[in-house]
């Protein structure tokens, strides 16, 4: 169970959060200004990247567990049998 | 706030980081088998392993007043050389009577190959076989949703295992609810870059509860924190929770599932 209020974890948390948004558009602009950006462009990697963009920009209480499983191997059930 | 940390490799770690730990109340430490950074090439370079596991580690330990206890195996990543592992299975039990020994572990999966399942399930027949509490390592990243579910299908393929004599380490948002389903342990492990940070375990905490589950640093060869315990307590505190609960999680959980074992003895703080 969450404890805090909401105004007191934004209040903890907006200047971290606006760092990490600022190290994302940072790490995004290093990227597109960097020599072969255009072979990287539709590189996987940046098409999950932008994906983990969106669930960020959806509401919920489970965004970290998408993000998660965004990024992981899909598991095949009955892969014992 | 006294604390156990269960999960640390502290044959990486300096005498400093011992004092360190004490320092910020750490009593005691489970330090699981794990790999060295290479792929080791004989028997008897696990057997000078184990010795050290369970003689002179426990000792440097003493000297800080911090009780050691650890748990032997062969690692996943070098489950791939099934030759040398069965040949380490065979010998493990030569230390399974030492005392400090909790158990075998950390098994698990790192790239979820065949191999890897195949070491993991002689592993768990060693363990099945001796009575022994296991404690599994989850792999990382891209593969640890499904290497997560494969252990979970592996230890459910038997059923002289209880899952409450099991502990799934390495647990995050998306496998944190496999492991408690199917009435295992779980740890989260406190890990830069890699794993979880204090914030994220504490959020897993309020999401899922406080049982059978417990925070570790794994702190090892690599980037870690080996007081990263510490910094869990201060967040938790941060956010209000009360000293009993924090203290259910990274004190009185290690100590309900290591004395499962009947070889695990242990000295209370005054």
């Amino acid at each position: 169970m969450t404890i805090q209020s909401a105004d007191v974890v934004l209040d903890r948390h907006f200047l971290e959060l606006r760092c990490e948004v600022l190290n994302l558009a940072a790490a995004f602009d290093r990227i597109e200004r960097s020599e072969g950006y255009k072979s990287v462009r539709d590189d996987g990697r940046m098409e999950l990247l932008r994906q983990g963009l969106d669930i960020l920009r959806t509401e919920g209480t489970d965004r970290a567990e998408r993000v998660q499983m965004l990024f992981s191997d899909e598991y095949e059930a009955g892969w014992n049998q | 706030m006294y604390f156990i940390d269960p999960h640390v490799h502290m044959v990486s770690r300096v005498t400093d980081d011992y004092e360190r730990m004490r320092r910020m109340g750490c009593v005691a430490v489970s330090e699981p088998a794990f790999w060295a950074g290479f792929d080791r090439g004989s028997v008897d370079g696990f057997r000078d392993y184990y010795r050290q596991l369970t003689e002179f580690e426990p000792t440097r330990a003493g000297w800080s007043g911090i009780q050691h206890y650890t748990w032997l195996c062969i690692n996943a990543k070098e489950a791939e050389n099934v030759e040398l592992s069965r040949e380490v299975i065979a010998m493990i039990p030569e230390f399974l009577d030492k005392p400090g020994v909790l158990g075998i572990g950390e098994i698990g999966l790192n790239k979820n190959t065949p191999n890897e399942a195949t070491i993991f399930r002689e592993h768990l027949e060693l363990a099945a076989k001796t009575n022994e509490l296991v404690l599994i390592h989850t792999p990382h990243l891209v593969d640890k949703y499904k290497g997560t579910r494969m252990i979970v299908d592996m230890l459910q393929e038997r059923d002289d295992i209880p899952p409450h004599r099991v502990l799934i380490d390495h647990v995050e948002e998306h496998t944190v609810k496999v492991a408690k389903d199917g009435g295992f342990w779980c740890a989260m492990t406190l890990y830069p870059t890699t794993k979880c940070t204090p914030a994220r375990a504490a959020d897993i905490i309020e999401r899922y509860g406080d049982d059978h589950i417990m925070v570790n640093s794994a702190g090892d060869w690599g980037p870690s924190n080996p007081c990263a315990v510490p910094d869990f307590i201060q967040e938790m505190r941060h956010r209000g929770h009360t000293e009993a609960k924090i203290r259910k999680i990274v004190y009185e959980n290690p100590l309900e599932f290591f004395r499962q074992c009947e070889r695990f003895e242990f000295t209370p703080p005054e």
